[in-house]
């Protein structure tokens, strides 16, 4: 694989940034060119969120990938993995954090959460990889490394060893959390090889 | 932030953080500026480098104004800001153009195509035209740090202001930067008398007028051999104009095109243009927003091909250039699905929220500004009835008394943040209260910018870096311009501040209220230990007073007839409300508003 258009989807405070950074990181230690993009300001307050990260062996041009040609996306929760659906392609494989958050509309009653928000990625045959990565994070002690949980499930599918985002964590992140982001990324990493 | 390097390093920057790294190594000594959304993180990346003095200024134009002033030194100085800031700041902008500089000065303009984070979507370019200053425009963030160096070198040489836009699609895309050599100014800092060029009076200006021209001749001339436009060959069959991101997005789309990059906007080399147009079978101008390039390439007598194809709103993509060229719609995509929308909302424990509720309940027409609390727009707030650019929420609401004396008696509201009231809140204010208005005008002073992501202004109490520095005092600022009825509320309050509301609202002058608390993401508010409160699930009726606050920690959990009578409930209760307490803060609103203790008081330990 020389070249791969990731798209992290979710929604605003779940860690999407340290998520994309740290795969950057891992595909830069990997020699790769790459570009990321992301919405910065209104798009935070618990807004939907993406950010295109785009590597290549050679040269990066567009910071923002095609609709249509993304290869994998981590959606970091359910309904938003189906928000992006015309950036997929029969070929993307699609890690989803089965965790739902509801949008106001939802948490006021408005509107319902879709049940089957998902039936529409499967329908089309595309790969759908469900993380329970709340819980797993839960389990470690901590929330917060859920973001972390899904790095791991996405790495298993680069072209990129595990050591490549172990130094990652080891260099980038702060000393006090290296060990619970450790463990987040191997547990991550297990769930997707264990099946 | 990454050390100075001195040998070539390769660096994972955003434009923001790379156009930082260019100040530095451009030896910068006065960054100023104001925060808005996409050119914020420069100047919260420049104050990383200590040799810089770096602020915050309650507007742009304050900020520009203070970089002239440290050119006017000696130094190199950068202004920083977004495009709508840049209307505020233009007033100095045009006459900067006439005196030119001592120590080379950049104003660094981010637009916002699309519209991701801002009010409107114009273009910056026609600044350059209309002010006659030369104008960079890099691609992406390794070009912002190379462009800026080359900025501080056009500025001095030419004697004069420069501009770089950068957009969103710069700005917040990361790339890899090469650190390079730190190169510093070759002028002495120092005060000089120069008086027939710094004092712009109707003499001295007139004799700048023309060195404006000559100067913009000799740019003209810079422009065509300068190594920012470039020809990259390709097939003669169609070439491109672009610059900027349009640039990379037409060699995503068209990567075997003949392309002319421009790296300058403004002034153009018109000799180089003719001979690209020449050597091409068809020429496209590619260029997000208005037809800025293509407008003067059309009027050198070049036929070439842009709006006519390629959109006008919106940011570009690879997608949209090819799709505007080959009129082919990209392969067979997936079509949507119908999702409940997520639009952005006000933090959990968001001050904001008990006042857009209160103003809710009032029906009153609320004449609102830009800030976390434009949300308040939103669904179940629903209070927020305007909202133009940045200090115009004061002046409007007089307007519309004005208009209508008695009959918007009591029925308008301005509401304004802490920091929107300093950058030209105050003018709006002191103009009410001068001209006799009857407007209530609410600070909803959390103490903080908010939206673009907690940088610290005059009443927060500390500079950019954190260093204690005074707090403005609001209610004895309003009073002194002239206000006589002040009051301060605690927003979480919701009873309390809506006594005052309706006090101060059916006053027939002017008054102010303060809604006075800390925005949840503060620095001190982040360390201070949260008490979530809980919901007593028995105790919900349903009523759903809790929801109309809109806070995300709150969830509606729907129920059938069977399940509610299951849980004890009558038939008919439609659902109860949930709070999340790993996202409640304890604010204590909706507590207020709830009448059957569906919502406990008791501290939840966690
Ligand atoms: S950032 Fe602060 S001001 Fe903005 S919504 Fe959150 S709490 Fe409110
Ligand atoms: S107390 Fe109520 S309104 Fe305040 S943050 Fe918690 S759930 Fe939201």
């Amino acid at each position: 694989m020389n070249q791969g258009n990731i798209h992290f989807v979710g929604v605003g405070g779940q860690g999407i940034l340290l998520a994309s950074e740290m795969t950057a990181y891992a595909l830069i230690n990997a020699g790769f060119d790459l570009k990321k993009s992301e919405v910065h300001g209104m798009a935070q307050r618990g807004g939907s969120v993406e950010a295109h990260l785009r590597f290549d062996q050679t040269r990066v041009y567009s910071p923002l990938i095609e609709p249509g040609t993304v290869d994998f996306q981590l959606a970091f929760e359910t309904m938003e993995a189906a928000r992006y659906l015309p950036y997929l392609n029969r070929n993307s494989k699609v890690i989803v954090n089965t965790q739902r958050i509801m949008p106001p509309s939802v948490a006021t009653g408005k509107a319902t959460y879709p049940d089957n928000c998902l039936d529409a990625l499967t329908r089309q045959g595309i790969a759908v990889i469900p993380v329970d990565a709340y819980a797993i994070a839960k389990e470690l002690g901590n929330i917060k490394a859920a973001n972390v949980v899904l790095v791991g499930a996405l790495s298993t599918f680069l072209p990129l060893p595990a050591e490549a985002f172990h130094e990652v964590i080891a260099t980038r992140l702060p000393a006090r959390i290296q060990e619970v982001n450790l463990q987040a990324f191997k547990a991550g990493r297990a769930a997707i090889e264990k099946d | 932030m990454t050390s100075q390097p001195s040998a070539p390093e390769k660096l994972w920057l955003s434009g923001n953080e790379a156009l930082a790294l260019g100040a530095h190594e451009a030896s910068v000594k006065v960054a100023s500026g104001y925060p808005g959304t996409p050119s914020t993180e420069i100047l919260e990346n420049v104050v990383n480098y200590s040799e810089i003095y770096t602020e915050w200024a309650p507007n742009e134009k304050v900020g520009l104004e203070v970089a002239i002033g440290a050119s006017f030194a000696g130094v190199r100085a950068l202004a920083t800001m977004k495009h709508v800031g840049l209307n505020v700041a233009a007033d100095p902008l045009f006459t900067a153009s006439y005196t030119g500089v001592r120590g080379g000065l950049v104003i660094v303009v981010a637009d916002d195509p699309s519209m991701y984070s801002s009010q409107n979507e114009q273009d910056s370019r026609n600044y350059a035209y209309a002010a006659k200053l030369p104008m960079l425009e890099p691609a992406d963030p390794g070009e912002a740090k190379d462009f800026l160096k080359i900025a501080y070198h056009l500025s001095e040489e030419y004697d004069t202001p420069v501009l770089l836009r950068s957009c969103t699609r710069v700005s917040h895309v990361k790339g890899i930067v090469t650190s390079g050599q730190v190169e510093s100014s070759a002028l002495t800092p120092g005060i000089e008398l120069l008086p027939a060029k710094l004092v712009m009076l109707p003499a001295n200006a007139r004799n700048r007028r023309v060195e404006v021209e000559k100067r913009q001749q000799r740019l003209r001339e810079l422009a065509e051999t300068s190594e920012l436009n470039r020809i990259e060959p390709g097939d003669n069959k169609i070439g491109f104009i672009a610059a900027g991101t349009s640039y990379l997005y037409v060699k995503e789309a068209f990567p075997e095109a003949t392309v002319l990059k421009l790296g300058l906007v403004y002034p153009l080399p018109e000799q180089l243009i003719r001979d690209f147009a020449a050597r091409v079978e068809k020429l496209y101008v590619v260029e997000d927003l208005d037809p800025f390039l293509e407008t003067r390439i059309k009027a050198m007598g070049i036929a070439c091909i842009g709006k006519e194809v390629i959109p006008a709103i919106g940011e570009l993509t690879p997608s949209v250039v090819r799709r505007a060229i080959t009129g082919q719609a990209p392969a067979d995509l997936f079509e949507p699905v119908e999702l409940p929308p997520r639009p952005p909302n006000m933090c959990p424990g968001c001050p904001h929220r008990g006042l857009f509720y209160n103003l809710n309940r009032l029906k009153v027409f609320v004449s609102g500004d830009i800030g976390c609390y434009t949300l308040g727009f939103l669904p179940p707030l629903s209070a927020m009835d305007a909202c133009v650019c940045m200090g115009a929420s004061v002046g409007m609401a007089h307007g519309m008394d004005k208009a209508l004396g008695e009959e918007a008696q009591g029925k308008v509201v301005a509401v304004i943040g802490d920091s929107t009231f300093l950058h030209t809140g105050l003018n709006g204010l002191i103009n009410s209260v001068y001209n006799k208005g009857c407007s209530t005008i609410i600070i909803l002073d959390n103490r903080i910018t908010g939206m673009t992501g907690q940088q610290p202004n005059p009443a927060s109490g500390t500079t950019i870096n954190y260093d204690p520095s005074p707090t403005i005092d609001f209610p004895e600022l309003c009073r002194a311009v002239g206000v006589k009825h002040v009051r301060t509320v605690n927003p979480h309050e919701i009873e309390a501040t809506y006594q005052v509301l309706k006090e101060e609202i059916a006053r027939p002058e002017v008054s102010v209220v303060i809604t006075r608390f800390p925005c949840v993401l503060t620095v001190d508010e982040k360390k201070r230990p949260k008490k979530p409160f809980h919901s007593v699930t028995e105790n919900c009726t349903g009523c759903t007073m809790c929801l109309r606050l809109g806070c995300p920690a709150i969830n509606w959990q729907p129920l059938t007839p069977e399940e509610a009578k299951a849980m004890g409930k009558k038939e008919k209760q439609k659902g109860y409300a949930l709070i999340n307490e790993d996202m409640c803060i304890g604010c204590g609103q909706c507590y207020e508003l709830c009448k059957f203790e569906a919502i406990s008081k008791e501290e939840v330990s966690r």
